[in-house]
């Protein structure tokens, strides 16, 4: 390993002049600097802000955008794109909810309340199945992502609707002698001091950043994603990739609903709205290239974490909300802009 | 085919001067001080293997790119292009080797793409009509100007590049291989074309991979090697052996077919092979085809475009579906295998487009070249980076792939080195058969030579290997056998020692249409 790192760098250094060094490094870092340079700036500006509590508080936001994040980049490193996921975060907090209130079979006469892991699961399953769905279309049916995404969108939205009626499930906290209790123990509970949301978003990282890096699965996206045909061509099995990335995105957007409901104790049809957008823009800021084939966990959360704290120090130093999104939508564009400058002049030279 | 030297413009007019051009990107230097001239009226080649500096030498006379150093006269003149537009409107065009048309377009609007003919605020989509109509019957193309370019086929859509670049009437016309997707009857309508435009006085500037062809047509030679000129000569005074011998700088030979061993068992065995037409077409783009290849034999299928040699090897893939027929791997129908399972099974293929088909552009070397035996390094559920490693290595080492190493951007490689990098990701699958579909294809002579020694060697160890070219001199190179393919079906076959004349009879390309 340190061997062929010593490698590259001799023919780094022969590769570019010497003095490129530091904009690269500023280019190719870009998001770890962007948040450093928000954390410092806020700092500076509150006293609040630079305390273990608001980061820890911050944090907790962040780790409903990073879940969302993370199954966007699969998606994205596929080469798609998956709006639904926002509607798909709303739909299974409200089917947690409902599973919650308890389970009328009218037949049986019967009401079944499943404990908390039985939620989870079904939740779950749940995400899988819508983005099973996406997948299909994508793979099989050949509907174009944005298509298929956005009428999943709409349809998982309508369900939600339907569901509630428009209204909302607030008892979620459940009964101890149905033995349903502990839902709010994902988004209050902290293990050592770190809330429960924000654990659940590092295990998730790691595990993506294991299989998109070391397994063969990853190997098949980063190829399918550069290159549909030349991956095929290799025995590289491109639409169970593609229908793999978008059950994942489901199945990260019903953990992120989970966490959501558990945060605010409720469930409403209408959460996690736009979202979807929030998540793409955490994968772009974090050096993902959305013609597929390029992008990193640890740019992702780096993308998530900075719009995560720039927005909350937004709030914290008293900027209207107004401003927050003029800033945010700048962010953005920004990061669009150093990204193609990173890729556009290496995609040229043949 | 004879030019008619004594019908050269009277007054030998020098139109451009390069005078010393040299050109560095960073620590490379693509161009090291060229200098040549373009005679009005009459047609230069540029020869050079791959990375010799020729595109980089036509994108700064058209004005892509300006150079490091070194000036452009242009009747007598010294001038510096800051952008191609500048360049189009001192009369110099150039057509792309890649096509650079909309394929959701018609014909008409794509020739007149970026300069309409307004008419009172308004298109003027009659006369835009009639003139190209005008051009497609002088490059006798049965074209309607009105057809959406993505019905054509593709050496048709390289006749529309064509047509767009002579209505913008220019003095300096850049073709940049423009015959490498056209059939045998268009390439002589496009000389045809060239020596009316001459004639005409304009002046054109030739790269082509194909030295016979560009014989054919040039009056001056301009040779590069490594960026730096190595010759330039008037066509009276040079032939095929003086080009090769300047572009790679000793005398060359593909090779001949490896001998002292004996063929094994059937390796690949091709049956009654029907395919349909996948654009629709009433007709059968293979015909019946059967085919056995002998463990160590080498196959040459030689044909010219549309012949079905693409749709046979992407069918024997798996990439297409045949309507009938059986394809059995030694003994075992892969017929109803996927891609995947046929590789595993042994049974390779080498994609005729390696830009499309044959390489992820994001991946590094590296990557590429494991990309079809991952499942070789993976260990329960994760790769093991060291495994990798020594697979790539020694794939770097069997294909001899010139890369700095295996972490570079494949971009970095020329055309003959990326190449090498699809051969060596197919055979660290360890196949018992290999397809290549045009190996040869855009690389340069030394590549070549290299790419077919590499077959020859593995072929020897018991690799039976098929591969198409649409080149004479390479079917006679390392082929024990050649197979001519003529609209589907097998119209010949000939062992090594054939004449190229019979080849080409074969493939029906003596027969005019």
């Amino acid at each position: 390993m340190s061997a062929t790192a010593q490698k590259q760098t001799v023919q780094g250094v022969s590769a570019a002049p010497k003095k490129l060094d530091i904009g690269r490094l500023l280019l190719e870092g870009r998001a770890f600097f962007a948040l450093i340079a928000i954390i410092i700036f806020f700092s500076l500006m509150s006293p609040y802000y630079f305390t273990v509590n608001n980061f820890l508080i911050m944090s907790s936001h962040v780790a409903i955008f990073g879940l969302l994040a993370l199954g966007m980049l699969l998606v994205i490193l596929n080469g798609g794109i998956d709006l639904s996921v926002g509607s798909t975060l709303g739909l299974c907090g409200v089917f947690a909810g409902f599973l919650m209130q308890g389970v009328n079979i009218e037949f049986l006469g019967m009401t079944f309340y499943p404990s908390l892991w039985v939620v989870v699961v079904l939740t779950c399953l749940l995400g899988a199945a819508v983005g099973t769905v996406n997948g299909v279309l994508v793979a099989h049916f050949k509907v174009p992502a944005f298509v298929a995404t956005l009428g999943t969108m709409y349809v998982a939205r309508g369900i939600a609707l339907l569901m509630t009626n428009g209204l909302t499930y607030n008892q979620l906290e459940g009964k101890p002698e149905l033995g349903n209790t502990g839902f709010e123990w994902l988004g209050f509970n902290r293990l050592a001091g770190i809330p429960i949301s924000v654990i659940v978003l590092i295990v998730v990282a790691v595990l993506c950043g294991l299989m998109i890096s070391r397994t063969a699965f990853g190997r098949w996206l980063y190829a399918s994603g550069g290159n549909e045909t030349a991956a095929d061509l290799s025995g590289v099995p491109i639409k169970r990739v593609k229908v793999t990335v978008y059950l994942l995105s489901g199945v990260c957007a019903a953990l992120a609903g989970l966490v959501l409901s558990s945060q605010l104790t409720s469930a409403g049809p209408t959460a996690g709205t736009t979202y979807e957008l929030t998540a793409i823009a955490a994968v772009v800021i974090g050096g993902a290239a959305l013609t597929g084939g390029r992008g990193t966990v640890r740019g992702t959360i780096l993308g998530a974490l900075v719009i995560g704290y720039l927005s909350d120090g937004l709030v914290i130093i008293g900027v209207s909300a107004y401003w927050q999104t003029v800033f945010t939508g700048t962010v953005i564009v920004l990061a669009v802009l150093l990204n193609s400058l990173q890729y556009g002049t290496s995609g040229k030279n043949r | 085919m004879i030019l008619a030297y004594d019908n050269l413009p009277t007054v030998d007019e020098v139109v451009l001067e390069a005078r010393n051009i040299a050109k560095s990107f960073g620590n490379t230097h693509a161009l090291k001080g060229v200098n040549f001239d373009i005679h009005r009226g009459q047609v230069t080649t540029l020869f050079g293997e791959n990375g010799a500096g020729k595109s980089t030498l036509m994108k700064i006379l058209s004005g892509v790119i300006t150079p490091t150093s070194g000036e452009i006269v242009l009747d007598g003149e010294s001038i510096l292009f800051n952008n191609a537009n500048e360049a189009r409107a001192k009369g110099i065009s150039i057509i792309h080797q890649e096509l650079s048309l909309a394929p959701n377009m018609n014909v008409r609007d794509n020739i007149f793409m970026g300069r309409e003919i307004i008419k009172g605020g308004q298109v003027d989509f009659a006369e835009e009509e009639r003139q190209a109509r005008e051009l497609m019957a002088e490059l006798e193309e049965d074209i309607d100007p009105l057809t959406p370019l993505e019905e054509l086929r593709l050496g048709q859509q390289q006749i529309i590049e064509i047509a767009r670049a002579i209505s913008q009437k220019s003095r300096i016309l850049i073709m940049d291989e423009p015959t490498s997707a056209l059939s045998a009857a268009e390439v002589e309508v496009l000389f045809k074309v060239i020596r009316d435009l001459t004639t005409k006085g304009v002046s054109i500037v030739y790269i082509s991979h194909h030295l016979e062809e560009a014989l054919t047509i040039t009056d001056h030679a301009v040779v590069l090697r490594d960026g730096t000129m190595t010759a330039y000569a008037p066509r009276k005074d040079i032939n095929l052996e003086w080009i090769v011998r300047n572009m790679v700088g000793e005398n060359f030979d593909l090779g001949s077919p490896p001998t002292g061993y004996e063929f094994g068992n059937t390796a690949l065995h091709v049956k009654n092979l029907v395919i349909k037409d996948s654009g629709g077409g009433d007709y059968n783009v293979v015909d019946n085809l059967s085919i056995d290849v002998k463990a160590g034999e080498i196959v040459c299928v030689y044909g010219l475009m549309g012949a079905g040699r693409s749709e046979f090897m992407e069918c024997a893939a798996g990439r297409l579906r045949a309507q009938q027929g059986h394809i059995l791997l030694g003994d075992e129908d892969v017929n109803k295998l996927s891609i995947a399972e046929r590789i595993q099974a042994g049974l390779a293929l080498v994609p005729e487009d390696r830009q499309k088909d044959g390489l992820v552009q994001t991946m590094t070397v590296g990557q590429n070249l494991s990309l079809a035996s991952i499942g070789e390094f993976t260990h329960k559920l994760l790769t093991s980076k060291a495994d990798e490693d020594s697979l790539i290595d020694e794939s770097i080492r069997a294909v001899t792939v010139k890369t700095s190493g295996a972490e570079a951007a494949i971009g970095s490689l020329s055309g003959g080195n990326q190449q090498k990098v699809v051969i060596g990701k197919m055979l660290a699958t360890a196949p018992k058969v290999l397809l290549l579909d045009e190996p040869s294809r855009g690389i340069d002579i030394g590549a070549k030579a290299e790419v077919f020694k590499l077959l020859a060697e593995r072929a020897k160890q018991g690799l039976a290997v098929v591969y198409s070219t649409s080149e004479v001199a390479e079917c006679l190179s390392i082929a024990h056998r050649i197979i001519v393919m003529h609209k589907g079906k097998i119209s010949a076959e000939f062992d090594h020692t054939a004449s190229k004349e019979q080849i080409m009879a074969a493939s029906g390309e003596s027969v005019t249409h």
